[in-house]
């Protein structure tokens, strides 16, 4: 499905990581570790095509995915660091106006009963302003739960600012995905505690470049 | 494909509903920097008439670059950007979305004013419509070309003093056109020639500046 060969990134003058390869299959989860600064989002942001790597190429189906685009980029999930959430628009309007970007027709009672299974019910209808940090990341996760489709969700420290409630529903969510036979990427500084799944870590840390 | 461009509207129209100030703060510069000339040069009507043009023109350009840096800032900030990069329509069309919003939103206030504030320039009622068209058909093109200097200036810094040195150039043919249309009328003569020339610039823009402000915000978030 996804394929990594021989990737190199370079951040200014500093070589992250190179000659790194690894292909992914069906039902497969990558985890990425490694130190603060050791490349884990530039790796994330270069397989959802943000950002060109300085050597090698990613694959999706076989085709790269500089020249699949669109057509890539509709069956994947990326979500960033940044929550990617308007102020001044409601819980419920972010995640349909998100949904939509993504190219998911997504009615208002989708929206609300996202929201529900991540316990923001009662907050649906208000200002984004007014939401902690934790349930501005759970707003933007809840739009997971309306991309079950998608082959390929790729999460940038999903469980950060998360309640351990929250981080055991996420860990279902991933394993159930998973379950379906989709294929996941992220980056995690906890231990991922996901039942019965194949995992894959690379340690960009660990690597010599 | 058209829902994307309807949503990245609705939703850039419903933002600047909720900060209304950001909004009316365009629209103030703009009635005061024309009413400071009236002011300024004193009541002879002659001087004024011959001016009235150029200086709503020049306040129509420098009003609607006052919104220009924050037309993708925002959304680069809070990585909705990268949500609308990855978006699985293309780029060109959010983009042309994020274009019509802010025309709406910065440029079509100043348009419907405008005959508003001529008068305090004694322009011939005749001209109003002249001045009015002129402004609908040129502010569009304002709003296209900005649109290409935000998305190159995007995440640097200063680069709303950088944003106004590499588009108030380009802004220039457009304001020689746009001025003149109203120079030209009030001379008596056909303007249709000025309108003609405007439109063309306006029908270049919209086709060839969404192709280049999406290859700028992909190179910008990098």
């Amino acid at each position: 499905m996804l394929e990594a060969a021989n990737l190199e990134c370079v951040r200014g003058d500093r070589t992250l990581f190179s000659d790194l390869s690894f292909s992914l299959g069906h039902g497969e989860l990558l985890r990425v570790a490694g130190t603060n600064g050791s490349g884990k989002t530039s790796l994330l942001r270069i397989l959802c095509g943000l950002l060109s790597p300085a050597h090698g190429e990613v694959r999706w189906r076989g085709g790269n995915i500089r020249s699949l685009r669109e057509e890539y980029w509709r069956e994947i999930v990326y979500l960033g660091h940044s929550s990617a959430i308007k102020d001044e628009l409601t819980a419920a309007e972010n995640l349909v106006v998100a949904c939509t970007l993504a190219g998911i027709k997504v009615g208002r009672d989708q929206a609300m009963a996202a929201l529900h299974c991540f316990g923001l019910a009662d907050c649906a209808e208000l200002p984004a302003k007014v939401l902690s940090q934790g349930q501005r990341r759970r707003v933007s996760l809840a739009r997971l739960i309306l991309s079950e489709k998608l082959p390929l969700w790729i999460l940038d420290e999903p469980f950060t600012a998360l309640d351990a409630a929250a981080v055991d529903y996420m860990q279902t969510l991933i394993a159930e995905h998973i379950a379906r036979g989709a294929t996941v990427v992220l980056t995690t500084h906890q231990e991922a505690r996901i039942a019965s799944v194949v995992m894959i870590t690379i340690d960009l840390s660990a690597r010599v470049t | 494909m058209l829902t994307a461009l309807r949503c990245v509207i609705a939703r850039d129209l419903l933002l600047a509903l909720r900060r209304r100030s950001d909004v009316l703060t365009a629209l103030l510069f703009f009635v005061i920097v024309v009413s400071l000339f009236p002011l300024g040069l004193g009541n002879e009507p002659n001087l004024l008439r011959t001016i009235a043009p150029g200086v709503i023109w020049v306040a129509a350009l420098l009003s609607s670059m006052l919104s220009l840096s924050r037309m993708f800032s925002e959304d680069h900030a809070d990585g909705t950007l990268e949500q609308m990069l990855l978006s699985s329509s293309p780029l060109g069309m959010i983009v042309v979305g994020k274009v019509v919003a802010h025309w709406l939103v910065a440029g079509l206030p100043l348009v419907l004013i405008s005959p508003v504030l001529a008068l305090q320039f004694d322009l011939h009622q005749s001209l109003l419509w002249v001045l009015t068209l002129s402004l609908l058909i040129g502010t569009p093109v304002l709003s296209l070309i900005g649109a290409i200097g935000a998305a190159l200036t995007l995440g640097l810094r200063g680069g709303g003093i950088l944003l106004s040195l590499l588009v108030l150039p380009l802004y220039v043919p457009v304001l020689i056109i746009g001025a003149g249309t109203i120079d030209i009328a009030s001379a008596g003569l056909s303007a249709q020639g000025h309108f003609m020339v405007l439109s063309a610039f306006l029908v270049v823009a919209a086709v060839f500046a969404p192709l280049a402000i999406a290859a700028a915000l992909r190179i910008s978030a990098e």
